[in-house]
């Protein structure tokens, strides 16, 4: 779940034009420059090589850690072989009997320990920490520890598996009476596999011994206190003794979630045991290997379409792989099945969902956080739906799509902020989808005989390439799930010190999504101050209120609505006491009165009906809204797919910084495309096969496709500023545009992400 | 930003000169070590970044006599001698002006994590200085070997086309650049080594 | 890279073969695989690295109207860019552009390419199918080995421990055409599925000396024999593309691995073949 909405940049510029929050309005954007929103605040840093990178800090006198990891899916740990033939006097080596505190990484359920403990549960699991002096050392030491281990049996496939981490069920309206009345019923399973995040920056922390006997960690991380919880548990350290603080952060989408907890009781064990600063930067083999990916899944669809063309009954089903222990997965398994439904009004449904165990990885938050996966499910059964009625799939859509005063499978009613239809009619109009689309109907004959001419023997066809176009449709609900914001009760703070310096003290990080330049965009635009006058206070634990994790595409809803308020009554505050606007006073204000600080907790505008155990009620504040359409060429002979353009829709609310709201749009895009077509892990015994970066391939700058991105705002009337969050809404829709692509330009439907040549060679072989 | 990083051993390595970002720089350290250490660790200048080790992601390009390289792939020895430039000398010395290139960057939203962000900035400067044109499938071939997560490229390609534009708007009006033309540094290369 | 094996860098070929005769030393061109592989750990580290990139001699392109020869330094990079090799061997131009991206492209070289004997390296299927030689050299001298009797195994060439190869040659043959054709996973940084070269001499529309060589689909490199006797004195009419891409099938007994499945390799190289007749056929 990588945060989002935000991308932005900022640094010092002109006043922002914040774009006018009338509810109804969709407002249209432009692509350009940022001008005149602010440029990104750490942009000249990141430009310019000074952005300091964990790997890029020097901390004198630390030593090298390294992690020992097991080479078996799952076995009985018996003990560790140390060679006899090296001076282990060098280094220092801990196992799960040196750990303090608790050996659990704090999560939903204390299932994983940061070193396994007699049980090993999936290959690369952490059995072991070595640190030495110097790498060359380090190197050495490790190549001489092997554990003694028992094998035990494995399993690998979830729908083996008897280990139920969780389940939910949602039912709305009669689904199975609908069923016996609808005229058309159309079944279907699709699977889709692990996606890695990927981030170009891979794993690193670095823990330094603190003089109160604790620990100070500087790292790569999505969420300060998610790390400050994991190693005070683990640790035994009181909330004083853990501080966390963030290096600048090379890309999370998720991925620096869930694992930087792991790595900073690592390097804080070894740190703390030596007394000792402690690196612990992976390298890509070891990033890839043993970090958490997006969750395989399999999805079965059973829909039902009344003689008169409505949907009037769903049945999903979902099992998603969570791997060896729980980590998020009961979340991401919850966001699957509350947008299992699809942005469709359907009066009757029924969706069960499941995550299991197996002897993998654990698999966690990756941008979309479980949406991506029965996107791609629901959006090929409305595509094969479409298909069987003979209607233009956008047609069947915009028929279908949820308006305002909708109800969704958990009965909740959609009030306000329905943006389907505006995404749909400004990706189609853009892409001229039906225009194209009737092209391509008039030759698909020809196209689809020649292509299946292809499939049955050598492509004799003078068609080298077949050409398609494809769409689909997503929503995203906003921030945390039902009562998930009450509960967390977030807090954000603003300061305006006795130096007459307005600070945001905020837990949210960078991490190229532009939480640095939207923050300060929200607050100057309620102050009536210039962005650049608005600091953003270091991400460090000792310094920052607990203002909630960077996921859920929440920072610029809920913490920037915070700051909004939070902002109000500053500007309130200085106003009442000193007399004029605020611009002009603060800082004769600050010199007069001292520091004033305004501390925001999350209060929710409305009151929440979520039961979380029946999945029945408001599942989220609001939803987002996404359509893209993608153009594919599809080689006959080979099976290889062109992804040419893509169009994407994307409702976010209310657009902070244009420029990085596209930038969201499109390097989201480029994710689903890579997750349609190339991104793929293979397993053997329970271990990834694609563990390089010469194995695991994601999209060059060759692959992309020519991206445009749409901006589309629907307020939010619950939030200050009227956002939703955008960054994982991309995310949801390309990969089913891309494979309805290919079935448009082919006429085989794959049903299996990634669609990579060797499927769409041996549909278009199975379709001959 | 010059400081020497911790825990690194010299070795008995050779001594090995070349120019780095127009100044005469020296190491002794082993000739394998990779130039990528030798930037990041001997010599502290951590603009370089590593994020793969085996010249798959471009993170840790450089130009290396006037060519895109991945330093994590070039051994030290084979720079003795060699003019070596890295994101540290793209903007301007005296006033650390961004250049034109990591302004365009800058504006159009090139740079998000800006991890890829080095690397990616040298293959383009090279394109650049080469004469490249602002065709997007030029464009897009010469960052080929720089990967990006974060943008989908779009606003990366968008900035170097900037770029292109922006030096042949200088080019015109200051007929005599600084830098000699490609087709006389390769013309010469080419000469020599293909002899038909 | 912690433990760095030390390296010596001779500044003549003479003195390159008097340290390689000496024993020991692992030859480094370009670095693009050796530097990988010590990163990674894959193999045990060299005791001594011989680095052969200051050798300017062997890094040229040349022809006496005879014989082209490409010196073992010459990078794809400069393949790509070379006049002779536009002139004489535009697939192998073609080859070089879709190895890595620039970067490996100005330092990985054709010599490494050949010796590295990947059974992906992509130049391979080109060197073999026009029947390239190539020149190996020691302080005894220098031999010259046939492309197709160099690689004898998975990553395993004839060079003894003390030979380099300095050079690579094939004949200039103007009615000889030669057509290559990479499928890989994405348009570039990436390592093929299969990789395949098809030569032949146009004899008054009849084809001789046919060759057909794959990357990626065996241990190394090979030559598809039967389907080239299928092709052997033939026009590339749809009957005989026919024929020779189902042998081809039928010949090739490639392996499921990370990148592809054999069932693709073996369907996806028939194919290819049989877009390659049919676009030099022109039906």
């Amino acid at each position: 779940m990588s945060d989002t909405a935000l991308d932005q940049l900022g640094t010092t510029e002109a006043p922002v034009v914040m774009s006018p929050r009338v509810p109804g309005e969709v407002a249209t954007l432009t692509r350009g420059l940022a001008s005149p929103a602010p440029l990104r605040r750490e942009g000249p840093g990141k430009l310019t090589g000074e952005a300091q990178y964990t790997d890029d800090l020097v901390f004198p006198g630390a030593w090298y850690g390294a992690t020992i990891r097991s080479t078996q899916a799952h076995a009985r740990l018996l003990g560790l072989e140390l060679d006899p033939n090296f001076d282990w006097s060098k280094v220092v080596v801990m196992t799960a009997a040196d750990i303090p505190g608790e050996n659990i990484v704090s999560s939903i359920q204390d299932d994983m320990p940061a070193l396994a403990d007699g049980e090993i549960r999936h290959h690369s699991e952490p059995i072991a920490l070595v640190v030495a002096p110097d790498k060359a050392t380090l190197r050495e030491a490790k190549r001489r520890i092997k554990p003694h281990t028992e094998p035990l049996p494995a399993v690998f496939d979830p729908l083996d598996s008897t280990q139920q981490f969780a389940a939910y069920e949602i039912t709305h309206g009669d689904p199975e009476a609908a069923f016996r009345d609808a005229s058309l019923i159309v079944q279907g399973e699709y699977r889709v596999g692990h996606q890695e995040q990927l981030y170009i920056e891979n794993q690193a922390m670095i823990a330094e011994p603190r003089p109160d006997g604790g620990i100070t960690i500087t790292g790569s991380l999505q969420c300060p206190y998610y790390v400050h919880s994991a190693l005070k548990r683990a640790l035994a350290l009181s909330d004083t003794q853990a501080v966390i603080t963030q290096a600048e952060t090379g890309g999370a989408f998720g991925g620096k979630e869930e694992y930087p907890s792991v790595l900073a009781i690592h390097a804080a064990l070894l740190a703390q045991r030596i007394g000792k600063p402690v690196r612990m930067i992976y390298d890509r083999h070891e990033d890839i290997a043993s970090t958490t990916k997006r969750h395989p899944a399999v999805i079965r669809y059973r829909s039902g379409v009344s003689a008169d063309g409505r949907l009037i009954a769903q049945d999903v089903e979902v099992v998603m792989d969570a791997g060896a222990y729980c980590t998020l997965s009961p979340v991401v398994l919850s966001r699957g099945v509350l947008h299992a439904g699809g942005p469709y009004e359907c009066p009757n449904v029924h969706i069960a969902g499941r995550t299991m165990a197996t002897n993998t990885p654990p698999n966690g938050a990756f941008r979309g956080f479980g949406a991506p996966q029965v996107g791609f499910a629901h959006e090929l059964q409305v595509a094969r739906i479409a298909d069987e009625l003979d209607v233009s799939p956008a047609e069947l859509r915009r028929r279908w799509a949820y308006r305002e005063g909708g109800t969704t499978p958990t009965g909740q009613v959609l009030h306000e902020s329905v943006a389907a239809d505006e995404v749909l009619d400004r990706a189609t109009r853009e892409a001229d989808y039906e225009g194209v689309r009737e092209v391509s109907r008039q030759t698909r004959a020809i196209r689809w005989r020649q292509a299946a001419e292809a499939g049955s023997g050598f492509n004799s066809t003078r068609l080298r390439n077949a050409s398609g176009i494809g769409i689909a449709m997503g929503w995203h609900g906003a921030g945390f799930t039902g009562r998930g914001e009450i509960n967390m009760a977030s807090v954000a703070s603003l300061e305006l010190g006795d130096d007459g310096i307005i600070r945001i003290l905020a837990a949210n990080t960078e991490m190229g999504q532009g939480t640095n330049t939207v923050l300060p965009m929200i607050v100057a635009d309620v102050l009536g101050v210039e962005s650049s006058a608005v600091e953003m206070a270091p991400i460090d634990t000792s310094i920052v209120p607990n203002s909630g994790p960077t996921v859920a595409s929440r920072t610029v809803m809920v913490v920037g609505g915070l700051l909004s308020k939070a902002a109000a009554r500053l500007r309130e505050t200085v106003e009442a006491r000193s007399g004029g606007d605020f611009a002009d006073v603060y800082r004769t204000d600050a010199r007069r009165h001292g520091a004033t600080r305004v501390d925001e907790q999350f209060q929710s505008a409305t009151e929440v009906e979520f039961d979380e155990a029946t999945h029945t009620g408001d599942a989220y504040p609001a939803f987002g809204w996404a359509c893209a359409v993608a153009v594919v060429d599809v080689d006959l002979d080979s099976g290889e797919v062109r992804v040419r353009s893509v169009v994407s829709a994307d409702d976010a609310g209310h657009v902070i910084h244009p420029l990085l709201a596209e930038g969201q749009v499109e390097g989201g895009t480029l994710q689903a495309v890579g997750y349609g077509t190339i991104e793929e892990i293979k397993m053997q015994d329970g271990r990834y096969l694609n563990d390089r970066l010469a194995t695991y391939l994601i999209p060059t700058s060759m692959d992309a496709p020519r991206i445009t991105a749409i901006l589309v705002e629907k307020p939010f009337s619950g939030t200050p500023n009227g956002a939703k969050g955008l960054g994982e809404l991309p995310m949801n829709v390309a990969a089913p545009a891309v494979v309805d692509a290919i079935h448009d330009a082919v006429g085989v439907w794959v049903t299996e992400l990634p669609a990579t040549a060797e499927r769409v060679l041996r549909a278009l072989e199975d379709g001959a | 930003m010059t400081a020497v990083r911790e825990g690194r051993t010299a070795g008995s390595g050779a001594t090995y000169r070349f120019t780095l970002n127009g100044e005469p720089r020296e190491v002794s350290v082993p000739g394998m070590r990779r130039l990528l250490d030798v930037l990041r660790e001997d010599l502290g200048l951590t603009g370089t970044k590593e994020g793969c080790g085996e010249g798959e992601c471009g993170a840790c390009s450089v130009i290396l006599d006037g060519m895109v390289v991945d330093s994590c792939l070039v051994p030290i020895c084979q720079v003795d001698g060699s003019d070596v430039r890295t994101v540290e000398g793209l903007s301007d010395a005296e006033t650390a002006a961004l250049n034109p290139l990591q302004t365009a960057f800058l504006e159009h939203g090139g740079a998000q994590c800006g991890i890829c962000t080095p690397g990616m900035l040298m293959a383009a400067q090279v394109y650049l200085d080469d004469g490249g044109d602002a065709d997007e499938d030029h464009v897009r071939e010469a960052i080929a070997g720089n990967l990006c997560r974060c943008t989908g490229y779009t606003k990366i390609i968008d900035a170097i086309e900037a770029a292109v534009l922006a030096r042949d708007a200088g080019s015109s009006s200051q007929s005599s650049g600084g830098r000699p033309s490609s087709d006389e540094s390769s013309g010469g290369k080419a000469a020599r080594d293909d002899t038909p | 890279m912690n433990t760095e094996p030390p390296v010596v860098s001779p500044a003549t070929l003479s003195e390159a073969y008097s340290i390689m005769a000496s024993g020991g030393y692992r030859p480094l061109a370009g670095g693009t695989d050796l530097m990988v592989q010590l990163e990674a750990d894959i193999a045990e580290p060299p005791t001594a690295v011989l680095d052969l990139w200051r050798l300017d001699k062997l890094r040229r392109v040349s022809t006496d109207g005879y014989d082209v020869s490409i010196g073992a330094l010459t990078t794809f990079a400069e393949v790509r860019r070379s006049p002779v090799i536009s002139a004489r061997l535009p697939a192998l131009a073609e080859a070089a552009a879709t190895i890595g991206a620039a970067q490996i492209q100005n330092r990985a070289t054709i010599g490494g390419n050949v010796c590295n004997a990947s059974p992906a390296g992509d130049s391979l299927p080109v060197l073999l199918a026009v029947d390239a030689t190539f020149d190996l050299g020691s302080v005894e001298g220098v031999r010259t080995v046939p492309a197709r009797e160099f690689w004898t195994g998975y990553r395993q060439t004839v060079l003894r421990p003390d030979e380099l190869l300095v050079q690579i040659r094939f004949p200039v043959d103007r009615s000889r055409r030669t057509r290559y054709r990479k499928v890989g996973t994405r348009a570039a940084q990436a390592i093929s599925k299969v990789v395949l070269a098809l030569s032949y001499r146009d004899d008054a529309g009849t084809w001789r000396d046919v060759r057909v060589a794959l990357g990626s689909v065996a241990a190394t490199t090979v030559r598809a024999r039967q389907t080239e006797a299928i092709l052997e004195g033939e026009r590339p009419v749809a009957s005989i593309a026919a024929a020779a891409a189902a042998a081809l099938a039928v010949e090739l007994s490639p392996i499921d691995d990370v990148r592809s499945t054999a069932e693709y390799r073996r369907s996806v190289s028939a194919r290819v073949l049989h877009r390659l007749l049919r676009e030099e056929g022109g039906w």
